[in-house]
Parts: C-alpha cells; sequence; structure tokens
C-alpha cells in the first residue's frame, strides 16, 4: 500500500507545482502576450511574422502546413526519421523468423474475411469502410495546404485502415494486400523522399531544404509555388514513413513477432 | 473558447483518467484510456488548434488504443496490484 501513498504524495506535489507555474502564464488569446506583440521596444512578434508573411512567401493559406513543412522544415524530418526509429526497434526487439508455431496459424486461418461465410457481415464492412477510410486519408494528405491534416495525420489514417483490416479479419488478410517487405521498402522510400527534395536544392547550390530554388525543375511559375507543390511531395513522404510504421508496429506486436494469425 | 463547454470537458477528463487508473481489468482500462484522448481531443479542437486535434484524434484516441489492445490481448488482462 505504501508505494501508492508515496506516489499520491508525489503526484500532488507535482500539481502543485504545475498549478503555480500556470499562474505566471498569460491568458488564454491575450493580444498583448510576449507571443503575440512580440517584446515590449525588443524583437517583434514571431507569429505576427508566420501571419503576415507566410502567405506570400509560400502560397499555402495554411499556416501550420507551412511553418511545420517549409520553415521547420529540418525538425518535421527527423521527427519522421524518430518514427522510422522506433519502428526499427520495435521489428528489431519482436520479430522472430522461427518456425516453430506452424499451429498458430492453422485455426486462425478460419477467422480471414477473404471467403469464409461464417465472417461475411464483419468482411464485407470492413471492405465497405477501408477503401473510404483510404480516400479520406489520401484528401487529408494531399488538402493539408488549404485544411488540418497533413503527412502524419493521413500517414496514420492510410496506417489505420490496413489495421482494421487485420483486427476484422487475421494478420494475413492485412499482410496479402501489404506485404512486409513493402512496408520495409515504403518507409525507408518516404525518408528517401524527404531528404530527395532536402538534396536537391543542395545540388542546385542553395541550402539543404530550401525549396524555392525547385522552380527550375518542378516547372512552376516563381520559387512560392515550388515551395508550395515540395511541401505536398513532402508531406507524402512523411505519409508514406507513418503508415507503414504504424502498420508494421501493430502486426509485430498483435502476433508476438512471428506475422501469423493475429489477435 | 466557450467556459462551459471547456468546464464539462475537463470535469469528463478528470473522471475518465481517475477511472482509466482504478478499473483493474486492463481492457477496460485501455479503452477509457482511448475516451481520454478523445476529450482531450475535443479540448484542442475547440481552443482552436484544429491540426494538434486532428492528430491525437487520429494517433491518441485511434492507433494508441489498438497497440494497448494488441499488447493487452498478447499478455495477462488483470492487474495484480
Amino acid at each position: 500500500m505504501s508505494p501508492k501513498i508515496f506516489a499520491s504524495i508525489a503526484v500532488v506535489i507535482t500539481g502543485i507545482v504545475l498549478l503555480y507555474g500556470i499562474s505566471d502564464f498569460p491568458t488564454f488569446g491575450d493580444p498583448r502576450s510576449p507571443a503575440n506583440s512580440g517584446v515590449e521596444g525588443g524583437a517583434p512578434s514571431t507569429s505576427l511574422y508566420y501571419i503576415n508573411e507566410s502567405y506570400g512567401v509560400t502560397k499555402v493559406p495554411n499556416l501550420v502546413t507551412s511553418v511545420l513543412a517549409d520553415y521547420r522544415g529540418y525538425d518535421t524530418m527527423f521527427e519522421t526519421v524518430v518514427v522510422l526509429a522506433a519502428g526499427m526497434a520495435i521489428f528489431a526487439i519482436l520479430r522472430s523468423t522461427t518456425k516453430d508455431d506452424e499451429t498458430v496459424a492453422g485455426p486462425a486461418r478460419k477467422s480471414s474475411i477473404d471467403g469464409d461465410h461464417n465472417r461475411i457481415i464483419v468482411g464485407m464492412t470492413c471492405r465497405l469502410a477501408v477503401p473510404v477510410v483510404q480516400i479520406f486519408a489520401l484528401y487529408v494528405v494531399a488538402h493539408g495546404h488549404y485544411s488540418p491534416g497533413g503527412g502524419f495525420q493521413g500517414g496514420v489514417m492510410l496506417g489505420a485502415s490496413f489495421i482494421l483490416i487485420a483486427l476484422a479479419g487475421n494478420l494475413d488478410d492485412a499482410l496479402g494486400r501489404f506485404s512486409e517487405k513493402s512496408y520495409m521498402a515504403l518507409a525507408s522510400l518516404g525518408i528517401i523522399i524527404y531528404a530527395g527534395f532536402g538534396v536537391v536544392p543542395q545540388v542546385l547550390g542553395k541550402n539543404f531544404l530550401d525549396f524555392g530554388v525547385l522552380q527550375k525543375i518542378l516547372l512552376t511559375d516563381g520559387p512560392e509555388m515550388a515551395r508550395s507543390h515540395s511541401m505536398l511531395g513532402v508531406e507524402i513522404g512523411v505519409a508514406l514513413t507513418v503508415m507503414s510504421i504504424m502498420f508494421a508496429i501493430f502486426a509485430n506486436l498483435s502476433s508476438r513477432g512471428t506475422l501469423k494469425g493475429g489477435l | 473558447m466557450i467556459l462551459s463547454f471547456d468546464i464539462i470537458i475537463l470535469i469528463f477528463l478528470i473522471v475518465a483518467a481517475v477511472i482509466a487508473l482504478n478499473v483493474k481489468d486492463l481492457l477496460s482500462s485501455a479503452m477509457i484510456y482511448g475516451i481520454y484522448g478523445f476529450l482531450i481531443c475535443l479540448l484542442w479542437a475547440e481552443m482552436g488548434a484544429v491540426d494538434v486535434a486532428f492528430t491525437e484524434a487520429t494517433v491518441g484516441a485511434g492507433v494508441s488504443t489498438v497497440l494497448f489492445i494488441a499488447t493487452i490481448l498478447n499478455t495477462r488482462r488483470r492487474s495484480s496490484d
């Protein structure tokens, strides 16, 4: 019982410290807070800079996307690398290639959504839902410039559609549609696409991830539209990696690394 | 920012957190954690951070709950403390 008491005391103390820290915050949406108005007599506001300038420079109405994919391009790229590293860690820890559990595949085969008439309602519902989810995910990726969304969200939704197949039937159904070889290849391909959008400007003599110079390759009018289109390419790379890694983590977790049977 | 909406969500948030910590059955705990993630998603959408809310809805309430369930079904289901 005593560990719980100690934990409760620690939680209460942490809560008091956090509440004390919050008392110094500006109120929610205060236009005179330092983040919104800048330091008095000092530096001008960053958020005002993004609000005023970012549309003219990138032609992307969604400020969050332009900040994440262009101004903070390094940050997003290495976040994607972190996702890939997490997937590789799960793979390295869980994946086992021993062939001693052939019995797992036997009974689980029966609960497949393909051609099993005992699961026709579940199979049909899943078959109808998955294309809708995937098309909406593609919309989220492609429309991330104009509305909330982008590579991470769309990629997670694409991965979730494959997870839905694996949950409704068994893991072999999902792996038949998205095999281990292809998700490993796509996870790396996403990073290569992102890094490629960084390296090509370097070859053309600019900084890493400086998308404006790509107007010669993408044949756009002006560097602004080149930035906008490059952001779409970058988001597609992020979506590929996140989709593959989400499904890889689920596949390895749910089958204890054997990639057979499933839940 | 709508104050009454905020207060309702925050009350539900605390209730969901306390229940998720105290339920013995780990599967129920994972499901209630999904509810907790979805309430936070509502709170963020209401505060105007729609991109963050979208990420929370897909990752926090969706995939992480599924990953918890996948882990729980491969381990013992009841907590021992």
